[in-house]
């Protein structure tokens, strides 16, 4: 009895706890590290035509478009996709189990954020690009099962080889 | 009495989180006041433009991905997801002849955050950016 009351006192206490992560909105050791892992330099051309490319290059990887704000220099987009293939759910069920395939991932929405700036007291004349991917997982019954920014390198360079491409600049590491 | 404790303890547990449409788009019991002063700092400059790209780079430098950008309303949305969805509206507006208001809101997972400890962290973040920027230090 006494374990049931504490129960419905922890319910109590903890049931509007909204829990907001102490260093959720502080810079971290590694905040410079992504930085540099997210951004590459680019030299000569106008603002609106490198955003122009990125708008390109993400075309290409197939996102559409959601919001853009030239003078600011800012272009969301998204893409929805199946988040496991056929072969990897075959697998997991033989594995596991034959519920095991029902309860894996089954589509991811891909967000990415590409912002363009003038590189500070070269205004003009060089540019950084930023690019952040972040992505939303849900399993095959509807629920939310993963919601993380995604830090691969191999992903980074990759979208600036072919931004590289895209802009027919050279890109310089920062 | 103690099953009669625990109920009632149950009851306001379960009952405790739901509000109606009113108080929710209202927000009625904040204090409308603190809650200002909490989410806003003023800065001096006057350049908007500036401002709102650093909020831009803060936000990236937190992990955010921004959802909407609108220079002539001075307004940045973004959402940072690790684990947990967070979002963050900040506004830019001129205060008076030579500083900017600088205003943000979040909301974590489907509540709003009045503690004024994550926005301290925040505009500790920002104006370490706004310093950068001075300094031509990318």
């Amino acid at each position: 009895m006494r374990l049931l009351s504490l129960c419905g006192l922890a319910l109590l206490v903890v049931g509007c706890q909204t829990g907001i992560p102490e260093d959720a909105l502080a810079l971290k050791p590694d905040s410079l590290e992504r930085r540099q892992l997210e951004s590459r330099r680019f030299a000569g051309g106008k603002e609106v035509d490198i955003l122009a490319a990125c708008s390109g290059v993400s075309q290409d990887m197939g996102f559409t478009t959601d919001e853009s704000e030239t003078k600011l220099g800012v272009l969301v987009a998204s893409k929805t996709r199946e988040a496991s293939n056929a072969g990897s759910r075959f697998a997991m069920a033989l594995l596991v189990g034959g519920n095991a395939a029902n309860s894996m991932d089954k589509s991811q929405k891909i967000r990415l954020c590409i912002v363009v700036k003038p590189v500070a007291g070269k205004e003009g004349q060089e540019w950084v690009v930023r690019a952040t991917f972040q992505r939303m997982v849900w399993n095959s019954y509807g629920q939310l099962t993963r919601l993380e920014g995604l830090s691969e390198p191999e992903l980074y360079q990759q979208f600036f080889e072919k931004l590289s491409k895209s802009v027919f600049l050279e890109a310089q590491k920062i | 009495m103690i099953l009669r404790l625990s109920l009632l303890a149950a009851a306001i547990a379960l009952s405790g989180c739901v509000h109606n449409a009113t108080e929710s788009a209202l927000e009625v019991g904040a204090n409308q006041v603190q809650i200002r002063q909490i989410q806003s700092r003023a800065f001096d400059t006057t350049d908007k433009t500036k401002t709102l790209r650093t909020v831009i780079s803060t936000l990236q430098d937190l992990g955010f991905v921004i959802d909407k950008a609108d220079l002539e309303l001075g307004s940045i949305t973004a959402t940072k997801l690790d684990g947990y969805a967070l979002r963050m509206s900040v506004t830019v507006r001129p205060r008076n002849a030579k500083q900017l208001l600088v205003r943000a809101n979040a909301q974590f997972q489907e509540a709003a955050v009045t503690d004024p400890a994550p926005y301290q962290a925040f505009f500790s973040s920002l104006s370490k950016s706004m310093f950068l920027t001075a300094q031509n230090v990318d």
